[in-house]
């Protein structure tokens, strides 16, 4: 049986890409998974008695380290910020490649927690910063210090003992360039070393909090225990940050969406499904239901989507247990096809990711398909013609050239870069002033601007002759020809209009980096949780591929 | 030191901020980052010119044809380059073409460099006293190192070059003959035992 990929024009709307949950694809399993046989150090670890100081992580194999350099730093309460306006930080951190020399960590010391504003080498790799989440931080400290375990309740309702608020890559702040070390098979993957960052970056945590109630308390201090480090991740912040980064990359986006979508081709394809298999799929929806019941957050936009999440996933977990035959040829394309029926966007793509679970070998070679080599997509073919352009934006944008952007509210937002923090914001183009500084991010508008052009042009005209009077759409005349041989690059949707939710965007990222417990602050921001439940790193050689869903078990 | 990352966003914001389109803004970031990479002062130029963009007025260019004569204002370099990527193909067939009164050439040497690889063709870029021998867009020879590169030239040629080796017949097969001594001579019993398929294969 062939069963054709998923219709962009359903996927690649923000409310389904904004119902995305992390998968086996998943860039911090994936990371976890490269990095399992490499050796993992504590290099140094130099704190005072309240755990201010440096400390120095590395994973190594043969003649390759990373090394992530900590400094936590003493701040007072009114300075700590999650907003990226903040200035100081409890901890900042960068990845060093190879071992850090004691210059370069003195070197360091003066930029690193400087973030932004500091200046990196091409001797380091990615940047971070992370503030503490001070109640359960002194809270554990207090407990440990006095010989006893923290309140498991407080732990599982946040999460973590730190959360990050940006973990920066790729040339930012004079880091090194992505093309300097993008043959290392290591890394063949998106955003791996900011995972690594962000996983060493969870051991200094529980490091940390274990130093300071020894200090605190020599004699009676115990250590955290381990399985409740496992079950602790790190926090993060995000906000709009994010959002340009998938307009920005329409290839990578594409190898993203493209890997899931033919991992869940190739899953439906299987005729006969093995028991162990089907096991393994039942006992992940039913233990992942612990990951929806303990997903806490105060935004009612997503209480609404986690209420109707934890019904349908009930009710699919019935139709398993009383109705569902697996004895049935290609049962997963069943499974699929009652689920586009009966169940909502949140819950189809809830099981779409589980349904991976017990498919490695149809996942993992698609895990090396999720980077993309963008600079070789972006000349136009500018020999083509006006015909086939045209063509491409009927096939490929049908949904996008229905809207009328002379409505204001289809064109209500606009996009700008923040003259204050260099950020991506969003703002009310009617309202407010910069709409004339507007960033290209307004692709379904210009998509039907140029279509309206090209529409009283002789077919026959080439490219290279329409670009020369019309340079104001060059760049979604470049987006239209890569959109044909990337059919997932593109969002389909309107991304200025009034009710845009710009969280969707961030959301989509964030589950592909692996993140869990999506909590909206705003419809500009959210919190969430990475690694939770993740071994620990002297855990790696050895662990179970499902922890994701066995988390506080 | 700036990373190359941050030397294409920076062009490519300053270039909208100039007054080009975002299309045309994203071409210059990637163009003065291949600049950069290469080792020529893209930054600086590109900085010289959007500051005397603002006092002075240049050409652009649309059709680039054989001869290309100024109406007495020097050409744009971001224009002629953009055009020249969409136009390459076309103009290929010319062999080679000029340009009289190009403002700040160095701007355009990435672009012809990009044009390079997208025919597959070595390009020629001189202009003055300057040659620059760009490689299918992975390398430039240039006579021009580590020299001040004029704002302006004055008459600038860009020559096609046909896909031809750089040595001599002669120096071939003196190479390949020396290369032959990694061989073994076959013998009768080798000739019959060593190699895969049959003496005849006529079934």
């Amino acid at each position: 049986m062939n069963v054709e990929l998923r219709d962009p024009n359903i996927i690649m709307k923000l409310s389904r890409l904004g119902s995305f949950h992390q998968s086996r694809l998943s860039f911090l399993r994936s990371f976890l998974n490269e990095f399992k046989d490499w050796d993992y150090k504590k290099d140094l670890f130099d704190l005072d008695k309240d755990g201010f100081g440096i400390a120095v992580y590395s994973f190594k194999k043969r003649d390759r380290v990373y090394s992530l350099i900590c400094y936590a730093n003493k701040i007072n309460d009114y300075e700590r910020s999650d907003r990226v306006i903040a200035t100081k930080w409890d901890a900042a951190f960068t990845l060093h490649d190879g071992v850090p020399l004691k210059e370069d960590i003195e070197r360091l010391r003066n930029e690193v927690p400087k973030q932004e504003v500091g200046r990196l080498s091409y001797k380091e790799l990615t940047l971070s910063r992370a503030n503490k989440s001070v109640r359960v931080f002194d809270h554990v400290v207090e407990s440990l210090s006095n010989g006893t375990q923290p309140n498991l309740d407080l732990l599982k309702k946040v999460g973590y003992l730190y959360r990050t608020t940006a973990v920066y890559g790729s040339g930012k702040f004079g880091l090194a360039d992505r093309f300097r070390i993008k043959n290392r098979e290591e890394i063949n993957g998106p955003f791996r070393l900011e995972m690594m960052l962000v996983y060493l970056v969870r051991q200094f945590t529980f490091d940390q909090v274990n130093h300071v109630a020894k200090k605190r308390n020599p004699k009676l201090a115990v250590n955290l225990d381990s399985k409740i480090c496992r079950n602790l991740g790190i926090g993060n912040s995000t906000g709009l940050g994010m959002a340009p980064f998938i307009v920005n990359h329409p290839t990578l986006l594409n190898n993203w969406i493209l890997s899931r979508e033919v991992a869940l081709k190739k899953i439906r394809e299987i005729k006969i499904v093995k028991t162990k298999d089907i096991s393994l799929f039942k006992e992940c929806v039913k233990n992942s239901i612990k990951n929806i019941t303990s997903w806490n957050t105060e935004s009612e936009y997503q209480l609404k989507k986690i209420k109707l999440l934890l019904q349908d996933v009930r009710k699919f977990t019935l139709f398993l247990e009383n109705e569902f035959n697996f004895k049935k040829d290609y049962p997963f394309n069943e499974i699929y096809l009652w689920l586009e029926k009966e169940t909502c966007e949140e819950c189809i793509e809830y099981i779409v990711s589980i349904m991976m679970e017990p498919f490695g070998e149809i996942v993992q070679p698609l895990v090396g398909q999720m980077s993309s080599e963008e600079e070789k997509y972006f000349n136009i073919p500018t020999e083509r013609n006006v015909k086939d352009l045209k063509k491409i934006l009927e096939n490929k944008y049908s949904n996008i050239l229905k809207i009328d952007f002379n409505k204001e509210n289809n064109n209500q937002k606009f996009w700008f870069i923040s003259k204050n923090k260099e950020e991506p914001r969003l703002a009310n183009r009617f309202k407010e002033n910069g709409g004339d500084l507007e960033q290209p991010l307004a692709i379904a508008r210009d998509i039907k601007k140029l279509y309206e052009r090209l529409l009283s042009l002789k077919k026959n005209l080439k490219i290279n002759q329409f670009l020369i009077d019309n340079s104001d759409l060059r760049h979604v005349v470049r987006r239209a020809f890569i959109i044909e041989n990337f059919p997932y690059s593109e969002i389909q949707d309107n991304t200025i209009g009034e009710n845009i939710v710009p969280i969707d965007m961030l959301r989509l990222k964030l589950s592909f980096f692996g993140a869990l417990k999506f909590d909206p602050r705003s419809d500009k921001w959210l919190r969430i949780c990475m690694f939770q439940g993740a071994p620990l790193p002297n855990e790696l050689k050895n662990y179970d591929e499902q922890w994701v869903y066995k988390t506080f078990s | 030191m700036k990373s190359l990352s941050e030397i294409e966003t920076t062009a490519k914001r300053a270039s909208r901020a100039a007054g080009y389109s975002w299309g045309i803004a994203e071409e210059v970031g990637k163009s003065i980052r291949l600049s950069e990479l290469f080792g020529f002062p893209g930054i600086k130029h590109l900085n010289q010119y959007y500051q005397n963009k603002k006092k002075e007025n240049f050409n652009d260019i649309k059709l680039i044809n054989k001869v290309n004569k100024s109406n007495g204002l020097s050409f744009c370099p971001i224009t002629l380059g953009v055009n020249f990527i969409d136009q390459v193909k076309d103009i290929e067939s010319l062999t080679r073409c000029s340009i009289e009164k190009l403002a700040y050439p160095l701007l355009l040497l990435p672009f012809l460099s990009r044009g390079s690889e997208i025919v597959g063709k070595k390009l020629l870029f001189s202009f003055d006293d300057s040659k620059f021998l760009l490689n299918f867009n992975t390398s430039v020879s240039s006579n021009f190192w580590n020299e001040e590169i004029p704002v302006l030239a004055n008459q600038v040629e860009i020559s096609f070059l046909n896909n031809e080796d750089n040595f001599s017949d002669q120096d071939w097969k003196n190479l390949y003959k020396l290369a032959e001594d990694t061989f073994v001579e076959e013998t009768d019993s080798l000739k019959e035992g060593a190699a895969g398929a049959g003496l005849t294969d006529n079934d």
